[in-house]
């Protein structure tokens, strides 16, 4: 019953993530969903790792994120998709999912109910973040919602003495969202705004 | 031994990045490259003496693929540390430093940061290209990736982190969708075919030889699904067409040794990714279905190539379209299979070698004429002769003229492609090298020849080419000279060897 509710509140989290008005409700959204991750993994009985998700996805990350923010501090202006759109997306990606999980020949108990969906959606729905704001810190965000996704499928495939490789998948991840926000810190300074739309000067 | 391939650049980076004495990094930087290539140069013998080293707890065991793209990186890393002495030296002596483009003055990334981000780069590479393990191949792609990146920003101005953005969201989030690829994998081999038990995985789960041993067990719609995602995921890092949005960018807008190293070696790394899983593919009896996808996307890179060389101004970009062509014929090379594996493999080498020259040249270029634009760079030849003679010579090689090593492959390609029978690839394959060829042409040649430009100040003008900037080009066009005249057994016998793994025919070709 747990599993299934946060299943759910993971499911709602995406598509609010798809609706947030501004880059800090997207911070807040993202450390909800490392949290709710986190508690997935221990209630599938992966104790360590669900700490070292809940400690890094839930905490370190959106605190690094709203640093930069606080860091930058202005408001995000252009966005490519209206946010209706992308949340009518993110529902077809929900429906496309569960279409997928009923069409593919899974094997009965390998993923616990409603998790394959769940994760193929926050998969989507990080990619309609990366595709749909300009803000740079709105796509670093949808990056890690869609590794989100790519992480939960992969966690009931883990075997028991590979830890050390989702530890090695986390640390990754974490250095690589410190990188982009070193870049995210660049680009304030430089073009004063962190809109990607501003880039413009590299083409043929 | 292994280890130190790997551990040994990282623990040198850090003692840059701790210390960050610049005389300290220039003497690190070439010397963590000599011990790199003297251990490459020791596995790349053990394998091709059938021996099989192993190490850190059998997470690092090359084959003989990835051994070749390991002793190219090495080499390739090898030739920029010596050239990068000299540039660096230059770099710190710069009175005011301003964009080519909008004029802006800029400051550069430190020198400490600069020089262990190379050597991090460079273990991370060697991570890739000797692990059998899939999640640790996926874990140092992305490690290459994040230690590149403050690479292409060292100098900073707003191009640059363009060009860095760029590549950090497009190569992160495709290599996230490779991550999805190894997951749906590991799907495969948990959903057994009709009447096959099932498989217990263990431990050595991820390991390619684990996934080929079992391959036949595996559930076909799973694994043609996770090769798709391995494709796009690692192709779009390759710079397969049209993945490869960021690749003229990085390419352009990066420090040209920096260039010459992303151009060079690092597409090979997610080559090596692509061709994992093709092996895995091949183990189970579907090579066919990767196969055509690499024919697919290699004759699309192709045409992509040559459309965006032709008439293309800024010299650099022209390079990076080059790169874009070249990974499609190692796709085209690959897919096809027969001896065209051989070709690709040999046309691995020879591309690397000869786009770090072209691209060392470039900043050699860059420096002496300041502009990006081939039509504002003319009279090389008499400006600076060694450069433009071997600019031209590079230019020769890459565009698959004899005696180049690149014309030995490339026609062993096309003879793989007309011992498959396919017509079509073929008339295509021609027809984007020659147009390539003819676009090339007119840019370098116009560029070698003519008179030195009137505005150039004298104290350019009268500037030597130090040694430090013509040497390692020099060498490099040397060697793919060589392997144009004379390829070793030896060498043949090798590439046999790692052909062999992905689907390529055995004994040397009559050529």
């Amino acid at each position: 019953m747990f599993f299934a509710n946060v299943i759910f509140l993971l499911l709602l989290n995406d598509l609010f993530l798809l609706a947030a008005p501004g880059v800090t409700w997207l911070i807040r959204l993202t450390a909800f969903q490392g949290v709710l991750l986190g508690s997935l993994l221990f209630d599938m009985d992966h104790a360590l790792l669900g700490a070292a998700v809940l400690g890094i996805k839930g905490i370190l990350l959106p605190v690094l994120l709203a640093r930069t923010y606080k860091h930058i501090g202005r408001r995000e202006k252009t966005r490519h998709l209206n946010h209706a759109i992308a949340v009518l997306m993110g529902v077809l990606g929900l429906v496309f999912s569960l279409w997928l999980e009923n069409r593919m020949d899974l094997m009965p108990g390998l993923f616990p109910d409603l998790l394959f969906p769940a994760a193929i959606t926050t998969l989507f729905c990080g990619l309609i973040l990366v595709v749909g704001r300009a803000t740079a810190l709105s796509q670093v965000i949808g990056y890690l919602v869609a590794e989100n996704g790519i992480f939960l499928l992969g966690a009931p495939l883990m075997a028991a003495g590979a830890i050390w490789f989702e530890l090695a998948l986390l640390l990754d991840i974490f250095v690589a969202v410190f990188v982009m926000g070193i870049a995210i810190g660049h680009i304030g300074e430089k073009f004063e705004s962190m809109d990607t739309a501003r880039f413009r000067s590299l083409r043929d | 031994m292994l280890e130190s391939l790997v551990f040994l650049p990282l623990l040198a980076g850090g003692i840059m990045l701790a210390v960050g004495n610049s005389s300290l990094c220039r003497l690190l930087l070439p010397l963590v490259a000599l011990v790199h290539t003297g251990i490459s140069t020791r596995v790349i013998i053990q394998v091709a003496c059938g021996e099989r080293p192993a190490g850190f707890f059998g997470l690092l065991a090359p084959d003989a693929l990835g051994t070749l793209f390991l002793m190219l990186a090495s080499l390739l890393f090898l030739a920029t540390s010596f050239y990068s002495i000299g540039y660096l030296r230059e770099e710190e002596q710069a009175e005011e430093r301003t964009c080519i483009h909008d004029g802006r003055p800029f400051t550069n990334a430190p020198e400490r940061r600069f020089t262990a981000c190379l050597c991090f780069f460079l273990s991370a590479m060697s991570m890739v290209t000797t692990t059998p393990h899939l999640g640790v191949l996926w874990v140092g792609i992305e490690a290459t990736t994040l230690s590149s990146a403050p690479l292409i920003y060292f100098h900073q101005h707003r191009r640059s982190l363009e060009a860095t953005w760029k590549y950090l969201i497009i190569c992160s989030v495709g290599i996230a969708l490779a991550l999805l690829g190894n997951i749906l994998l590991s799907i495969a081999f948990c959903v057994p075919q009709n009447g096959a038990a099932t498989i217990v995985l263990t431990d050595d789960v991820d390991s390619l030889g684990w996934f080929m041993a079992h391959a036949g067990q595996a559930s076909l719609p799973w694994l043609k699904a996770a090769f798709i995602f391995l494709l796009v995921g690692y192709g779009c890092k390759m710079g397969l067409a049209p993945l490869h949005n960021w690749l003229p960018d990085a390419h352009s807008e990066a420090p040209s040794l920096v260039s010459a190293l992303l151009s060079g070696a690092l597409l090979n790394c997610a080559l090596l990714g692509i061709l994992r899983g093709h092996q895995i593919l091949l183990a189970a009896g579907i090579g066919g279905f990767s196969s055509s996808l690499l024919v697919f996307f290699g004759l699309v890179s192709l045409v992509i190539a040559a459309i965006f060389i032709v008439g293309q101004g800024h010299y650099k970009r022209m390079l990076a379209y080059s790169s874009v062509e070249h990974m499609g014929i190692l796709a085209l090379g690959i897919g096809v299979g027969g001896l065209a594996v051989q070709g690709a493999l040999l046309h691995s080498i020879c591309h690397s070698l000869a786009k770090c020259l072209l691209f060392l040249l470039s900043g050699n270029i860059l420096a002496r004429y300041h502009t990006y634009s081939s039509y504002d760079v003319h009279g090389m030849r008499l400006a600076m002769p060694v450069s433009g003679a071997l600019w031209l010579a590079g230019f020769l090689a890459v565009a698959g003229s004899p005696p180049f090593g690149i014309f030995v492959s490339e026609m062993l390609v096309l003879k793989g492609i007309f011992a498959h029978g396919d017509l079509v690839s073929a008339i295509i394959y021609l027809a984007a090298l020659a147009v390539i060829f003819v676009g090339l042409s007119v840019a370098v040649l116009r560029m070698v020849q003519g008179s030195r430009p009137g505005d150039m100040p004298a104290s350019l003008r009268k500037r030597r080419e130090p040694a430090w900037s013509v040497v390692p080009p020099a060498i490099l066009a040397l060697i793919v000279l060589g392997l144009g005249i004379w390829i070793p057994d030896w060498l043949w016998q090798y590439l046999d060897k790692a052909a062999a793994l992905v689907g390529g025919q055995l004994a040397a070709p009559d050529f």
